[in-house]
């Protein structure tokens, strides 16, 4: 497939924001439409590795507050958590 | 237009789905598994509880006793062939997916551990037994993740982000396939196929409060609606009493158990005056109508007095944060409040639909031939429908825990068992036909039309048709407040000709999308406020206050609701069982 747009970009993120559970459809899906937009390069990596993982491991890190192995993913679980 | 084909076409990736697929995939089959959402994000990842079967691991347990508390719990409205179908084949079931590496939490025998849970007996309602199978909690995922890697292994043909628009069929009603839409170029595809399963889950979303993820809008239900097939036992939907209003994630019972307790708006702890013993722990429906009672008689709390309170903070902080721990972040993410300070608003979310689209024991669809009532039950050749979506029936008005992931990997597997023979006897694909094709076409596309009128938004007719479902076909069921809704839905039905698309871009718009769910979500509200509107008793989760009774003289009964004209037709109850003797209906205590 071609590079995608910026728009089309946050579109497919739109959709990868549909997960197994509700809680994580609220979460991400706030998170992507109020603040993606105004995220660093860096940070807007980060979520977009954070929606490659398992709904269990988002629900652990989201909602739980468990902390998380992957290092680089700490800055946006933070950041989503107080936001 | 992309065409495929396939030997065998699954709609749906989640535990159904993959089981069947692994099954024919196995067996040397091509088989195409097509999937809005990356597979293992499919809501089975949901189900955390756990598979009921009668190993006998931690204390005795037989088949048949799980067959007996299978029936009760249906409130006799479940096919008996059906059930011991089901709890006969939960064991070898559960060993394969051992085998095939879903990591079940063990006893230091090293045999599969099982729980204890609700509704579960030893002796046909005698003490209770232990029978739930997990994977620590999160078992739906770890089933979930165990199929799609030995999917992955199989060979499965995965059509990841693909949104399955129509079936195609032809005029003598065999299934051809699906039209699909590819979410990230727009493109469709036909993908043509000898044997389909439908295997698409629940569709929770039809309400304003659910637990269901947004993905559960009831697509493959409605595929079948469109294709002519009924739905059956629409009107049996469970609600869950305390989600977090206006969200619908579940606040778990285990909160009451600990001695939280509901207040309405004068700040009365209101279940003592509906249930005086059991109070706040009085079973799922009666706490359910309870709550929307004090609702509808203006007692209801917040600006719009349109929930209840659930009371924690007298626990004290120390016994919230060591027992209820997630409790507590829940509501703070979701009801922003801090339940150790403040109460949380709650109001009953839908939670699992036990009707859908008719299947024999086999999950092969079966459909009334003609019009009239009792005729016998035909299969639709090559057509197969399994989990949420399909009704077997074996939870018949009322679902027991642990019970429904055990549904959705049975007859996932019995689907795709069926379906090797089917195809060994049925080589070739059928012709196309074309008619069927342009039909599903103009449903992707018709949503860019010019339009009639003022042109509605998606959203805007969503909010209105969940809302419409929670106060017409929700918890509180009177004559009155039924048939109102469905004049009412009909009326709302027609205003989804006027919606269309504010962005047309063909690069994962997922306001397409939406619009498709929306019409499937229509289709099966329309099927649940229908059914539920003419059953006149009370029976499992369907419970009306002007019929309090159940009526096993004139309503034991399935419900088949068709599209065309908004008609209900009923079928009996299947009460013989396949080798032990009925169970008769009783009266339902626990």
């Amino acid at each position: 497939m071609s590079r995608l747009t910026p728009a089309e970009e946050k579109a497919r993120l739109r959709w990868q924001c549909r997960r197994g559970l509700l809680e994580l459809d609220f979460i991400l899906a706030e998170f992507l439409e109020q603040h993606y937009d105004d995220l660093s390069d860096a940070l807007q990596q980060q979520f977009v590795c954070l929606l490659e993982q398992s709904d269990p491991d988002l629900q652990r890190w989201l909602i739980s507050a468990e902390l998380t192995d992957f290092l680089e993913l700490r800055e946006v679980i933070g950041l989503i958590r107080r936001l | 237009m992309k065409t495929v084909q396939f030997d065998a076409l699954i709609i749906g990736a989640g535990g159904a789905g993959m089981n069947a697929a692994l099954q024919l995939a196995d067996a040397q089959l091509q088989v195409a598994v097509v999937s809005k959402v990356f597979p293992t994000r499919s809501h089975t990842v949901a189900a955390q509880g756990g598979v009921n079967a009668a190993l006998g691991n931690v204390m005795a347990d037989k088949w048949h006793w799980h067959m007996f508390d299978t029936v009760k719990g249906s409130d006799y409205l479940g096919d008996q062939d059906a059930i011991e179908h089901m709890c006969r084949e939960a064991i070898p079931t559960v060993y394969e997916l051992e085998h095939n590496g879903v990591p079940f939490s063990r006893l230091d025998n090293g045999k599969i551990y099982q729980r204890p849970f609700g509704g579960q007996s030893q002796e046909f309602g005698g003490k209770q037994a232990a029978r739930t199978c997990a994977a620590a909690d999160r078992t739906g995922h770890a089933i979930l993740h165990s199929l799609y890697q030995q999917n992955i292994r199989a060979k499965t043909h995965f059509f990841d982000e693909y949104f399955a628009v129509d079936l195609i069929r032809d005029e003598e009603g065999f299934i051809l396939g699906v039209l699909a839409l590819e979410i990230a170029t727009g493109e469709p595809i036909l993908i043509e196929s000898k044997a389909t399963l439908i295997a698409t889950g629940g569709g929770g979303q039809v309400y304003r409060t659910t637990s269901n993820a947004h993905i559960n809008t009831g697509d493959g239900m409605a595929m079948a609606l469109r294709a002519g097939i009924p739905l059956q036992d629409m009107e049996f939907f469970q609600f869950h009493p305390t989600g977090i209003a206006g969200k619908g994630m579940l606040i778990t019972e285990g909160v009451r158990g600990e001695g939280g307790y509901l207040i309405n708006s004068e700040g009365e702890r209101f279940m003592e005056r509906y249930a005086s013993m059991a109070k706040d722990l009085a079973s799922r429906d009666v706490v359910s109508r309870a709550i929307v009672t004090e609702i509808n008689e203006g007692r209801g709390c917040g600006p719009n007095k349109d929930h209840v309170l659930l009371k924690v903070d007298h626990l004290g902080e120390e016994v919230v944060a060591k027992r209820l721990p997630s409790i507590r972040e829940s509501s703070r993410i979701f009801a922003g409040i801090d339940p150790v300070e403040e109460p949380i608003p709650v109001f009953p979310t839908a939670h699992y639909m036990m009707g859908g689209i008719p299947t024999d024991r086999f999950a092969r669809v079966v459909m009334p031939l003609g019009e009239e009532q009792d005729e016998q039950n035909a299969v639709i050749p090559g057509l197969y429908a399994a989990g949420e979506c399909a009704c077997a029936s074996v939870h018949g008005a009322n679902r027991l825990g642990g019970n429904s992931l055990l549904d959705i990997l049975v007859f996932g597997r019995l689907a795709g068992k069926d379906i090797i023979d089917y195809v060994k006897n049925n080589p070739e694909h059928r012709p196309l036909n074309q008619a069927s094709v342009d039909r599903a076409l103009y449903r992707l596309n018709r949503w860019e039309l010019p339009p009639e009128g003022e042109a509605l938004s998606v959203n805007e007719l969503r909010c209105e048709l969940q809302k419409l479902m929670e106060d017409h076909a929700g918890v509180f069921r009177s004559e009155e407040v039924m048939q109102k809704g469905v004049l009412k839905l009909q009326a709302l039905r027609k205003k989804l000709a006027q919606v269309r698309l504010q962005h047309r871009g063909k690069v994962f718009n997922t306001a397409r999308i939406e619009a498709l769910e929306l019409e499937n979500l229509f289709d099966i509200g329309m099927a649940i406020a229908v059914a539920a509107a003419n059953r006149k008793e009370s029976r499992g989760a369907h419970a009306r206050p002007d019929y309090p009774k159940r009526d096993d003289q004139n309503w034991m009964k399935h419900s088949l609701y068709f599209q065309q004209g908004d008609r209900l037709s009923y079928k009996a109850v299947r009460s013989t069982p396949l080798s032990v003797e009925s169970f008769p209906p009783k009266e339902r205590i626990y």
